[in-house]
């Protein structure tokens, strides 16, 4: 008997180890240590020297954080990713909101097929798409001044005045991305019950207060989530401004991420990078808190 | 009622136009010779379908290589990950240890860290493992993560346990009932996982663009990139570049869309 039972704990523990082993400890190795050693290279002046010899960096304490308060590139960087983030996010996701809405109701036929072509976009290569939309806001012959010009617009020359650079890579991004939000919101409107709507038509309620009372606090749940993944990945833009201006023109779309890059990478300023980086990490993280409160303020206000 | 449903059809089609355009676009001037995209107006249709900037890019750029390193690191952290994945994430559903719901949450919490801060002790990591500009240096950090676990987890926990049960009564072992009883039930969310793994890998840029150095080791996108430095005025090269790379993913994704879509929305739901 005994020997059953140490044998059944060895059989209920030990498979359990293996089991977890290969993902956790890579997970541990290649995401938890790098995230610590980022940590502590972000309080280090880690340059191209310690590539060589990681034994050159030193601790320098607050510096790299300190210098970057008083880089002006770096608010250049920021202040454009918030650009980015609050009005591309909202954007986004009222796009994603509208066309959900629209394929959801029951009058429409063909769902699959207009699903399947709003979502085109979020499958394809970010790189590839980024090289076609450089081509489309082209000045001259691109596809997006030959369209505007039929309205009346004169052609404006997207990427490369500082103005209209980051509105030219916002309207990309949310042509890249809707069709993701698109799809969650169909499914957070399908948990909708239909009678709440049917009751609200008989109490007559038009189409905008069934909207605003019954529509939009149910959502609420599915709509934070949507607003918390789209906020970080938008906060990660990157091979957008990389493809189709280099941050340019002026600087106008240099975003967080292309500026740790850039001194990581290009210029190998380890430890100012991974400030950078943490920076990035600190802004995501107050970010989704403040969606969460603000999510729960609204809340109440709704009912 | 009539009016009212062809206006939902004109704006659904109008967004759907919007939604294909550059794609048309994009397929277009990939067919024509050199100089003939950049021409007012706009051609959506070309003039005469040729083939010479696929040939160019086959023959001369070598861009075979670039799909081969795609296609191969694409399909490898797919199989590799999610053979590790599976594995923790049934731990995870059916197993009772004391941290498990502590560890679970702290995985689950770390979602929040952006890749980007990870980024360069990786690559100081890695460097000094040797791995950085080999297949190594993307398979290694893709073999595992957080989220399909997260998703193989809430799938497996929905297999009744009277099923994992009965096959201990039989006799069967730890791996036998992961192997023969699990791993079968989860063959819709393992294919969703698949997805999106072999689309993320195939389609991720900014850590192939540090870690791979050399142009012979590049992924499409990374090759892409290079390419538009070299090509900037070659619009008819790059757009059949741009449909090299998207077209596998566009293939993948149209034959499994169904797994694809249902893994969104799981992701959506169980948060």
């Amino acid at each position: 008997m005994v020997v059953r039972e140490i044998n059944s704990i060895k059989s209920i523990i030990s498979p359990l180890y293996l089991f977890l082993a290969p993902a956790l400890s890579a997970i541990f190795i290649f995401f938890f240590l790098p995230v610590v050693a980022a940590f502590l290279i972000s309080f280090t002046d880690f340059d191209i020297y310690a590539l060589g010899d990681f034994s050159k960096a030193r601790f320098i304490g607050l510096r790299n954080y300190l210098a970057l308060f008083e880089d002006p590139l770096f608010w250049t960087a920021l202040r454009n990713t918030f650009y980015f983030v609050i009005v591309a996010g909202p954007l986004s996701i009222a796009v994603s909101l509208y066309s959900a809405i629209l394929l959801n109701s029951k009058l429409v036929r063909f769902k699959a097929l207009f699903r399947l072509t709003y979502f085109m976009p979020v499958v394809t290569t970010l790189v590839a798409v980024a090289i076609v939309w450089r081509f489309i806001y082209q000045p001259k012959f691109g596809i997006l001044n030959y369209l505007l010009a039929f309205i009346g617009i004169n052609p404006i020359d997207w990427l490369g005045e500082p103005q209209w650079a980051m509105p030219a890579i916002i309207l990309m991004s949310i042509w890249k991305n809707f069709g993701y939000n698109m799809i969650i919101f169909i499914a957070g409107l399908q948990n909708i019950p239909q009678h709440l709507y049917e009751a609200a038509v008989i109490e007559g309620a038009n189409r905008w207060q069934q909207f605003r009372s019954i529509t939009l606090p149910l959502l609420a749940p599915t709509t934070l989530f949507v607003s918390i993944i789209t906020m970080i990945g938008f906060f990660q833009l990157f091979a957008e401004p990389y493809i189709m201006t280099q941050g340019g023109p002026l600087n106008s779309t240099l975003s967080i991420v292309q500026y740790m890059y850039r001194e990581g990478f290009r210029w190998w300023n380890m430890g100012y990078s991974a400030a950078i980086a943490f920076v990035l990490f600190i802004i995501i993280f107050i970010g989704t808190l403040f969606q969460f409160k603000i999510q729960k303020r609204a809340e109440y206000s709704w009912y | 009622m009539v009016l009212k449903n062809t206006i939902l059809y004109v704006i659904l089609i109008f967004i759907g136009i919007l939604t294909i355009t550059p794609f048309l676009w994009m397929l277009s001037a990939s067919f024509v010779a050199d100089g003939h995209a950049s021409v007012y107006p706009p051609r959506f249709f070309p003039d005469k379908v040729i083939f010479d900037q696929y040939r160019n890019l086959f023959s001369r750029l070598n861009v075979a290589v670039n799909f081969f390193n795609s296609l191969f690191l694409s399909v490898t952290v797919t199989l590799i990950s999610l053979l590790f994945n599976s594995m923790a994430g049934f731990a995870f559903a059916k197993y009772h240890f004391k941290a498990k719901n502590t560890l679970f949450k702290i995985l689950l919490s770390s979602m929040i860290v952006p890749a980007q801060v990870t980024m360069l002790p990786l690559f100081l990591m890695l460097k000094s493992m040797g791995f950085i500009n080999t297949y190594m240096a993307i398979i290694i950090p893709g073999m595992a993560n957080i989220f399909g676990i997260f998703l193989i987890r809430q799938y497996v926990l929905s297999i009744p346990d009277s099923l994992i049960e009965a096959a201990r009564i039989d006799g069967a072992s730890d791996f036998k009932i992961y192997k023969s009883i699990i791993l079968p039930l989860c063959k819709p969310i393992l294919t969703t996982l698949a997805i999106f793994t072999f689309m993320g890998t195939w389609n991720d840029f900014l850590w192939p663009l540090i870690s791979l150095t050399d142009e012979s080791m590049y992924t499409l996108p990374v090759a892409l990139a290079n390419l538009m430095k070299e090509h900037t005025r070659d619009i008819e090269l790059m757009m059949a570049g741009s449909v090299v790379t998207i077209l596998p993913v566009l293939i993948v994704f149209m034959i499994l869309q169904k797994y694809y879509m249902q893994g969104i929305i799981l992701s959506g739901l169980k948060e």
